[in-house]
């Protein structure tokens, strides 16, 4: 006879079945989460950025490699985040599909969420060590405190997954995702101080950028890196992103009960 | 038989407007119903009818709006967690995942139910050899076919030893040949003491597999009872089922009705129903009244009969 526990307990039974699932489909995201950013640092931090010159105001008297390198690690944590949250919240939530089948078990809607957070969280996870592997590797952290950039980054792509989830659960069908990769992941990876410093931008614009939840990743994993982060600034980008993943996920919690127990 | 295993009372069921511009819906408007445990109870009804909102309460995925539901003597409200784990549940759709084996599908389902992998090893291959899909335990479902991928989630709703099994359509969508194979498991589980309970909108399902059923129509529930007691009570023991040359369907039915004041005759866009105690005598009366149907035919009533009577519709549009 079967015996229902704790709800951890639940939440692991669907996270074992999301490494199941992508067991059988890692091949379709490996490329853009882990090889795409690890592409774009070579191509251009390595590259392109040996003909930028070094030691400019802007860049904070670093290479543009080593500018460049945290800010793309942010980036490319948040794509992974929505990547992990988006096509896949949206895929399992229809009838037939992986959500329904769990929470007609012992599982209940918030397991379900619990579980695949979870999951998201580790795959945001690996994505950005695999990313401060190859970045320590050129050498560019010269900090010790470049050692907190791996959970920085975590954060960065759980604080966009969390929300994305929240709004992706609620969905009919996939479309409307393509549109957010297209009209929000695209300007935010552009203009949030991945490629270049947001001090070039006129003020307003500045200011601006300074309330999207990127530059503040990008900011948190680049201080750390290049050694000259703030307690202040630091602990005000870990609020942001922090305060952006619980309410995503409170969300969520209620999206998942509304839509998966209607 | 008299054990009762889920009983509701005033069970509505409202879905709020999906839009601004919607307005909310209600598919189930109030119903009573008693499932005894060991039997196997239908609801039948037309699409719409409110079916399957009916057993999603029961399911304890979908909260009643209003009235009382009790399943296995608990409040889903309450115990969902613990009801749900001694249930079975066989969705319309499969719900399989079409990536992983045949074998996976049940690892993964009997983990959600907290069994060992030991426990469902064993199970499976019973479940399997039971669902006749013991050669494809290794194969990707989405090499199955239809009738074998119910047939698996099936097997995938028995792996928690289910007191009661619930089946949404059970074979909607599949051949002749895979509804029956699919109706000899359903009998077997019955006689094995599993409660079935079951929606459809096929007559000759509801009349093969239930002991009981309700009539829904509208989110309501129009009539009750056995299948034979509900032909009894709604329909005469035989229809004569009449044909006609095309434009000359109107004019027999006028001459019909005229000629024939005790009978019932129902007009359907193809043919006329003459619901009679003997069919041949009516068809008899019908060639002495100068009618020359293309084709006539005298069968005995079936629960399709019991819907018009009751609807003035038919269920499968």
């Amino acid at each position: 006879m079967p015996t229902t526990t704790a709800p951890p307990v639940m939440a692991l039974r669907f996270y074992r079945y999301c490494w199941l699932h992508y067991r059988r489909n890692w091949k379709g995201t490996i490329v853009i989460s882990v090889a795409n950013p690890l592409l774009f640092l070579i191509a251009i931090g390595a590259g392109l950025g040996t003909l930028v010159g070094s030691d400019l105001a802007a860049l904070g008297g670093v290479s543009y490699l080593a500018f460049f390198a945290p800010g793309m690690l942010a980036a490319a944590s948040m794509q992974n985040g929505m990547i992990e949250s988006a096509f896949p919240v949206s895929y399992h939530r229809m009838p037939g599909r992986a959500y329904p089948v769990a929470v007609a078990t012992p599982l209940e809607p918030v397991d379900v969420l619990n579980g695949h957070a979870l999951f998201m969280a580790v795959k945001v996870a690996i994505g950005a060590a695999s990313f401060c592997a190859v970045m320590f590797a050129f050498g560019v952290a010269t900090s010790p405190l470049a050692a907190l950039v791996l959970p920085a980054a975590a954060l960065t792509g759980f604080a966009f997954a969390m929300p994305v989830t929240a709004w992706a659960v609620t969905l009919p069908d996939v479309r409307p995702v393509q549109t957010l990769f297209k009209w929000v992941v695209m300007p935010l990876y552009l203009f949030s101080g991945t490629f270049f410093a947001t001090t070039q931008l006129p003020e307003a614009a500045q200011h601006l950028v300074a309330l999207t939840p990127l530059w503040h990743g990008v900011e948190l994993c680049r201080t750390l890196t290049l050694g000259t982060a703030t307690w202040a600034g630091s602990l005000t980008h870990t609020a942001y992103l922090s305060a952006m993943a619980l309410a995503g996920y409170l969300i969520a919690r209620r999206n998942f009960r509304r839509h998966l127990h209607p | 038989m008299s054990d009762v295993i889920a009983q509701a009372t005033g069970l509505v069921k409202t879905y709020p407007p999906r839009d601004k511009r919607s307005t909310p819906f209600t598919a189930v408007n109030g119903i009573d119903f008693d499932l005894h445990r060991g039997e196997a109870f239908g609801f039948l009804g037309p699409n719409g009818a409110g079916k399957s909102s009916t057993m999603r309460m029961i399911a304890c995925v979908s909260p009643p709006t209003a009235g009382t539901l009790r399943v296995l003597g608990m409040d889903p409200a309450v115990d969902g967690r613990r009801i749900r784990a001694r249930l079975g549940v066989v969705p319309q759709d499969d719900a399989l995942d079409t990536e992983l084996s045949v074998r996976e599908n049940l690892l993964i389902y009997g983990r959600y139910f907290g069994l060992s992998t030991q426990h469902i090893d064993d199970q499976a291959t019973r479940l399997l050899d039971f669902a006749q899909l013991s050669e494809k335990a290794g194969e990707r479902v989405e090499a199955l076919s239809g009738g074998m991928r119910r047939r698996l989630t099936i097997a995938r709703s028995l792996i928690n030893e289910p007191e009661l099994l619930l089946l949404d359509e059970p074979t909607t969508g599949l051949d002749p040949q895979a509804r029956h194979v699919l109706w000899d498991r359903l009998f077997r589980l019955k006689q094995q003491g599993v409660t079935l309970v079951l929606t459809t909108h096929y007559m000759d399902e509801a009349e093969q597999l239930c002991d009981r059923l309700v009539v829904m129509d509208g989110g309501r529930i129009v009539a009750q009872g056995s299948p034979a007691a509900l032909i009894a009570a709604h329909a005469t023991r035989e229809v004569l089922e009449l044909r006609f040359g095309i434009g000359e369907q109107a004019a027999a039915l006028d001459k019909l009705r005229q000629a024939v004041a005790g009978d019932r005759i129902e007009e359907l866009p193809d043919r006329l129903l003459w619901y009679t105690a003997e069919g041949d005598a009516a068809l008899a009366a019908a060639h002495t009244l100068g009618l020359t149907p293309v084709t006539a035919l005298v069968r005995r009533s079936s629960l399709e009969d019991v819907f018009l009577a009751l609807t003035g519709r038919t269920l499968v549009d």
